[in-house]
């Protein structure tokens, strides 16, 4: 090859290499601000150290975070900056959350859930059924004490129609906590509770006042000896004549008698990319909610069913320090 | 005001040597039980029960249950129990044998927020059932709805009041009088979720815009049926106890109704609250002394029990 040609096919090389690069660091900084989370060191060694050449191709290219404006410039959309905004928050509102005290931090879920949020009566259903009677009964204190209002008293004024009968009594509920169980009432309110599934077109099952008082009042031992009996009385699976009923019905069973698979789907739910804003938060939720208590069994719950392991998930899905920070919680002792 | 009066130095061991001389030998000297436990405080009492077991290894409510009997056991039993403890039985009993369910909105709405969870955690203890459960199991329909929400009320407790809301709220119940639906979902939310100083201004709302209170309206325009008299007590409970209990008292002197357990029942709860002011408004309003009328309905060693928690000393 002549000097010449020879020259311009090193500068060739030179520009493929570096437009490679761009091309890398742009995926990077794509990743960066997709997923859960903002990967902050890289935008910073990326986007802190770009010349404006730089930057400009990036705001070129990024055409999901630009628009190209009338006047000749590429401009943030508006909605993109929100999202990213509650991106760039979400380490700091887990952080927040999980140096909390537990009481004070269902508290404000549920105020949160009812006042902030439209129809977000799942976490109140979360946080009523899942919780201990001393844990739940914590966070009724502490209601009083963030919010000068009883618990059960906001609830009811929030929520309306036949879910208002069955929150209402989810969060007074004090359960007992022995194992004793008397198998006759288990054995005939699973007949109730049967009977009332199989009406369930012409009655909805959680209007029926014998469905709400054997959820809201029987000890979760005596609600799982229930289940059992169910499947003698009707021949099917609770969890299968439920799938079909009224879907509060469906999570308020769940939360009671599995939690564990609960929790996992919430948290697959909220790590896949068509999730909105109110599902991501729940993988915030569950893993700083649940980090004391069984993280380990909700790991291994969602490994047996998605087949790979949530912490992997994460890694996958999540960026910067909220990743780290769920990591950590998630991989503890 | 307590009416109880408790001597200033109390040794409880000393209390259990004697109750136990009280207990040996033929028969049983009542005069000691009652010099004793009628003058010691719940604390005091649960220390006694402690020591008396620590000497004797013997239960000493159980062994009391076997030395005495009939209505001077049953105050006697009610007395020596913790509070809570004490609450959580008559709730019990109302609930499977006597179905005297306004004890159960009396303890529902008497109570501290604090006192009412103390109960329902005694309740766990003794029942191996939660007290709702046992609510819900033994109560259908409106008088569950009611009985339900109270018993499971964790009110807020503070002195903050919305007028606005209060005269709102008063509305609706007004309304629902008006409209015979006393047992609608609205009414129920009010009185079991709204704190009672909340209430308060609520039931003060509703006197100003219509000139009478709740109650005698309630008395006067809807049917009778126990629904509606457990609804006018537990507002009666929230909002004037005092008067609440004295006239539970009369009644129960008069023989009007069928509350038995009336009498030792107020006498033991309140005799460490506020049986004084109990005993004030009664003497007001019948000219008579409580201690006398509790002299003149009750007889031997209940009544000397009875008398010694209203204040007698001897």
């Amino acid at each position: 090859m002549r000097e010449s040609q020879h020259h311009i096919f090193l500068l060739a090389a030179k520009h493929k290499k570096e437009d490679m690069a761009h091309l890398q660091e742009l995926e990077a900084l794509t990743k960066a601000l997709s997923g859960l989370g903002i990967d902050e060191k890289s935008l910073i060694s990326i986007l802190g150290k770009s010349d404006p050449a730089r930057r400009t191709t990036f705001r070129q290219r990024s055409t999901h975070f630009f628009i190209e404006d009338e006047r000749s410039f590429e401009r943030w959309d508006d909605h993109r900056i929100n999202l990213l905004r509650l991106e760039f928050v979400r380490f700091e509102n887990a952080l927040v959350l999980w140096a909390m005290h537990p009481w004070e931090r269902d508290a404000r879920l549920v105020h949160e859930a009812l006042t902030l949020v439209p129809q977000s009566y799942r976490v109140i259903l979360e946080i009523a059924c899942t919780r201990s009677s001393e844990e739940l009964l914590g966070a009724r204190k502490a209601y009083h004490s963030l919010y000068d209002h009883s618990i059960e008293e906001d609830v009811a004024i929030h929520v309306t129609g036949s879910e208002r009968k069955l929150l209402v009594a989810l969060v007074s509920a004090y359960r007992y906590e022995g194992p004793k169980v008397s198998e006759d009432a288990a054995k005939s309110e699973a007949k109730l509770i049967a009977k009332a599934i199989k009406n369930g077109d012409k009655k909805n099952p959680i209007d029926d006042d014998e469905v709400i008082r054997i959820l809201t009042t029987r000890s979760k031992p005596h609600l799982k000896a229930i289940y059992k009996h169910y499947k003698e009385v009707s021949g099917k699976n609770i969890n299968e004549d439920i799938e079909a009923a009224d879907f509060i019905l469906k999570e308020t069973a769940e939360c009671l008698c599995n939690p564990h698979a609960y929790f996992s789907k919430v948290v697959d739910e909220a790590i896949r990319n068509d999730a909105d804003h109110n599902t991501k938060k729940a993988l915030t939720r569950v893993i700083v909610t649940r980090a004391d208590v069984d993280l380990k069994e909700i790991k291994e719950e969602y490994n047996s069913l998605y087949g790979v392991p949530l912490t992997q998930k994460i890694d996958d899905n999540a960026n910067g320090n909220y990743k780290d920070l769920l990591l950590a919680l998630m991989t503890r002792d | 005001m307590a009416t109880l009066v408790v001597p200033q130095n109390v040794s409880v061991v000393e209390d259990a040597e004697n109750l136990r001389k009280a207990f040996e030998g033929w028969g049983t000297n009542e005069k000691v039980i009652i010099s004793v436990l009628a003058h010691r405080n719940a604390a005091q009492r649960k220390q006694i029960r402690l020591a008396y077991w620590d000497l004797y290894q013997e239960d000493l409510v159980k062994r009391l249950e076997s030395e005495i009997k009939g209505d001077f056991e049953r105050a006697v039993y009610r007395w020596i129990l913790d509070p809570e403890d004490r609450d959580a039985v008559l709730a019990n009993v109302a609930l499977k044998k006597s179905s005297d369910y306004h004890v159960i909105v009396e303890i529902a709405c008497v109570r501290s927020s604090e006192e009412l969870l103390a109960v329902r955690r005694a309740y766990h203890a003794r029942y191996k059932h939660s007290l709702e459960e046992d609510v819900a199991v033994h109560t259908t329909g409106d008088i569950r709805k009611l009985l339900l929400g109270l018993v499971t009320a964790f009110r807020y407790e503070g002195a903050e009041v919305n007028s606005r809301l209060a005269k709102s709220e008063a509305d609706i119940l007004h309304d629902a009088i008006k409209d015979k639906k006393i047992n609608h979902d609205e009414v129920i939310r009010i009185l079991t979720t709204r704190s009672k100083t909340q209430l308060m201004a609520t039931f003060n709302s509703f006197k100003d815009s219509q000139g009478t209170s709740i109650t005698k309206v309630l008395l006067g325009e809807t049917a009778d049926n126990e629904y509606k008299r457990l609804l006018r007590i537990a507002i009666r409970c929230i909002n004037e106890p005092i008067k609440y209990y004295e006239k539970v008292l009369r009644n129960a002197f008069k023989k009007f109704g069928n509350d038995e357990d009336a009498i030792t029942r107020v006498i033991v709860t309140r005799a460490e609250k506020d049986l004084q002011l109990i005993k004030e408004l009664y003497y007001s309003r019948n000219s008579v002394p409580l201690d006398q009328a509790v002299a003149k309905e009750t007889s031997g060693d209940y009544k000397d029990f009875l008398l010694a928690l209203l204040g007698k000393q001897d």
